[in-house]
């Protein structure tokens, strides 16, 4: 909105300082306006964007500042840069090196997507595509889930994992992944496979195929790129989960990197900023990576479909 | 398309009318074959929904019932639940300022945090689709906090940045404005979290481009032509066809916040502080089920959240009908 209120002004004193003829087209004048228009245009974005990257580009800097300069120096120039905090962070927490942190939550992190994919995708082709009793009734259940608090579950399913003897396990975290609870991604498979043409469904069921050759030979292939965007979503989701591995993990060595930041900011944060901090950015380097590789992906998968970060 | 028809009869009518309607349409009633296959098609669907089936009954319908179970009880894990009543729900209510104040800043970040997030994401979609050339660019980039915005490092960055002599308050001291660190500050925590998520916008705002992507151009014109100002033009043109994605993303937003915790958890170091300002209803929670070992108590907790995320979404359905314009039928 800033554009329309102060570009014409701007132009008003751009005529009088440069262009004075008054024989100037106003085919022309409106061609200048448009190019301050565009200009401060992008004034107004670059600025957005300072603001909205600066805590990221603040922490990719602090991760060099010695701690000595927390507190000291804010700027974005470290005053004496240094490799400290990496090897510092590397070392790890609690007795457990940063390596197992990682690993664990990689693990986590794929885990979640194979289950994900294949239990959304499972459930998304019934709803989509078969018809039976009930179906209504499920679905209706299936979009309740999506507007469901995941809290109101964490008390009994604690219980249950508990009685099951599954606490400081990965199962309490997978299980659910493997199950299609996410309803975000069975909806989103459920939108994609509703767009697709029926016809190469009854072209395969005349010559005979089941409903699951139909599902593995002709859905699925169709759908790869809203399977792709529920890979790289359930991923990363997966990758920031912190209530989850907090609730069932009990081990350092099982802890996946967000309960180890969590040790950080606890016992260190006083005294040792600079780890803090750089575990915090080693740990967001996968998704920013991620993200960098696959931006227009994520973006467009957002803009179809919906989905929230 | 005649199989639903034919259920639907098949149903519904008792089993004479089905007897009549064969001999007056035949071609609606279902022969053998054709049941044969219906009952098969039931099968797969059931086959294939055998992990959902077991994820919605086995984790959360029974589990929510039996957390509304344990809501009327006093449960700690070692011993069985006893049977209270509703005492826990009267205790939340009436002797509890813990739980008072948790719902009510909750209310605060929820109420007051989502209407900004979508109004700054709004602002930035109208802005960003005044030019298609080098969008692309800054949409990505305004993106990028709403994928990570709810994670622990997040949480660990505005951490540092608001505490005191952090980047925050040093560059507020530069401008000549002294506040202190916003983190052990009651009365500015609650400020830097609605900060935080509105700064995770971009989600939203992807979604609104894309719906401001979809309005048609002529009628910016015929508007124009009418001699509608940029003002009325968006109020009359881009907000009455943009109110499903207002709708949409209104609804998940608040829903959203009522969940935040990661952040708040971090932020405080788990205590929910300073004076209670980050202990979000999420946190208490989690507080009273997992550190205090209250889970009857935490069920009741849970329940209130859920029945006012009901309410919520209930009353935004309800009044959807007079602000949210579906154009299907004239587009």
């Amino acid at each position: 909105m800033t554009i329309s209120s102060s570009s014409p002004n701007a132009l008003v004193q751009l005529e009088n300082q440069v262009d004075p003829d008054p024989k100037t087209s106003p085919a022309r004048r409106r061609v200048k306006r448009k190019t301050w228009q565009t200009v401060i245009w992008f004034i107004g974005l670059i600025t957005i964007t300072a603001v909205v990257l600066y805590p990221l580009v603040w922490l990719f800097v602090s991760t060099f500042k010695p701690n000595s300069e927390f507190g000291q120096n804010q700027g974005l120039i470290p005053n004496s840069p240094t490799l400290d905090n990496y090897a510092k962070v590397m070392e790890g927490i609690a007795g457990v090196p940063m390596g197992q942190f990682f690993w664990n939550s990689f693990v986590l992190a794929a885990l979640s997507v194979v289950g994900t994919v294949i239990s959304s995708a499972l459930a998304a082709y019934a709803f989509a595509r078969l018809q039976f009793k009930g179906l209504g009734i499920l679905f209706a259940a299936m979009i309740g889930t999506l507007l469901l608090p995941f809290h109101v579950v964490i008390i009994p399913q604690y219980i249950l994992f508990n009685n099951l003897g599954l606490v400081d396990t990965f199962v309490p975290l997978l299980l659910p992944k493997f199950l299609a609870t996410e309803a975000f991604f069975v909806f989103l498979l459920v939108q994609f496979i509703r767009q697709m043409p029926r016809d190469m469904d009854e072209a395969a069921k005349i010559d005979g195929a089941g409903h699951f050759r139909v599902f593995w030979s002709i859905i699925l292939p169709l759908i790869r790129p809203a399977l792709i965007t529920c890979a790289i979503f359930s991923f990363i989701w997966a990758w920031n989960d912190f209530l989850g591995p907090l609730l069932y993990l009990t081990s350092p060595e099982n802890y996946p990197l967000p309960i180890a930041l969590r040790l950080y900011n606890d016992q260190t944060s006083s005294s040792d900023y600079g780890a803090t901090v750089t575990a915090s950015f080693v740990a967001l380097l996968p998704i920013l990576l991620f993200f960098i590789v696959f931006q227009r992906f994520l973006v467009d998968g957002v803009a179809t479909q919906g989905l929230k970060g | 398309m005649s199989t639903t028809a034919t259920r639907v009869i098949v149903t519904e009518d008792a089993s004479s009318k089905r007897r009549l309607l064969r001999k007056q349409r035949p071609e609606l009633v279902s022969r053998p074959g054709q049941r044969q296959r219906a009952r098969r098609e039931t099968a797969a669907g059931y086959a294939f929904l055998i992990p959902w089936l077991l994820g919605f009954f086995g984790l959360t319908l029974v589990p929510m019932a039996y957390s509304l179970y344990l809501s009327f009880t006093s449960y700690n894990i070692f011993s069985p639940p006893k049977w209270i009543g509703l005492d826990n729900y009267i205790r939340l209510f009436t002797a509890d300022p813990n739980f008072m104040q948790s719902a009510q800043i909750t209310l605060i970040y929820v109420l007051v945090g989502t209407p900004i997030t979508l109004m700054a994401a709004l602002g930035v979609a109208l802005l960003l689709n005044y030019r298609d050339k080098g969008a692309a660019f800054f949409r990505s980039a305004f993106y990028a906090p709403s994928l990570i915005g709810g994670s622990v490092s997040v949480a660990i960055v505005w951490r540092a940045m608001f505490n005191t002599d952090g980047p925050v308050d040093s560059g507020l001291n530069v401008l000549g404005i002294d506040l202190g660190g916003w983190i052990g500050q009651p009365g500015l925590i609650l400020p830097m979290m609605i900060l935080l998520s509105v700064w995770q916008f971009g989600s939203t705002m992807v979604i609104f481009l894309a719906g401001l992507k979809q309005v048609p151009k002529e009628l910016y014109e015929a508007a124009e032509m009418d001699g509608a100002n940029a003002w009325r033009r968006f109020r009359a043109v881009t907000i009455p066809l943009l109110s499903p994605v207002i709708f949409f993303n209104l609804l998940l937003g608040l829903i959203g916040a009522f969940q935040v915790f990661a952040s708040a958890y971090i932020i405080s170091n788990g205590t929910g502080g300073p004076a209670g300002m980050t202990n979000f209803i999420t946190v208490y929670l989690y507080k009273t089920g997992f550190a205090d070992g209250r889970m009857g108590y935490a069920a009741a907790i849970a329940w209130v959240l859920l029945v006012v995320v009901a309410i919520i979404a209930f009353i935004l359905f309800r009044t959807q009908k007079s602000w949210v314009h579906y154009s299907g039928d004239n587009r």
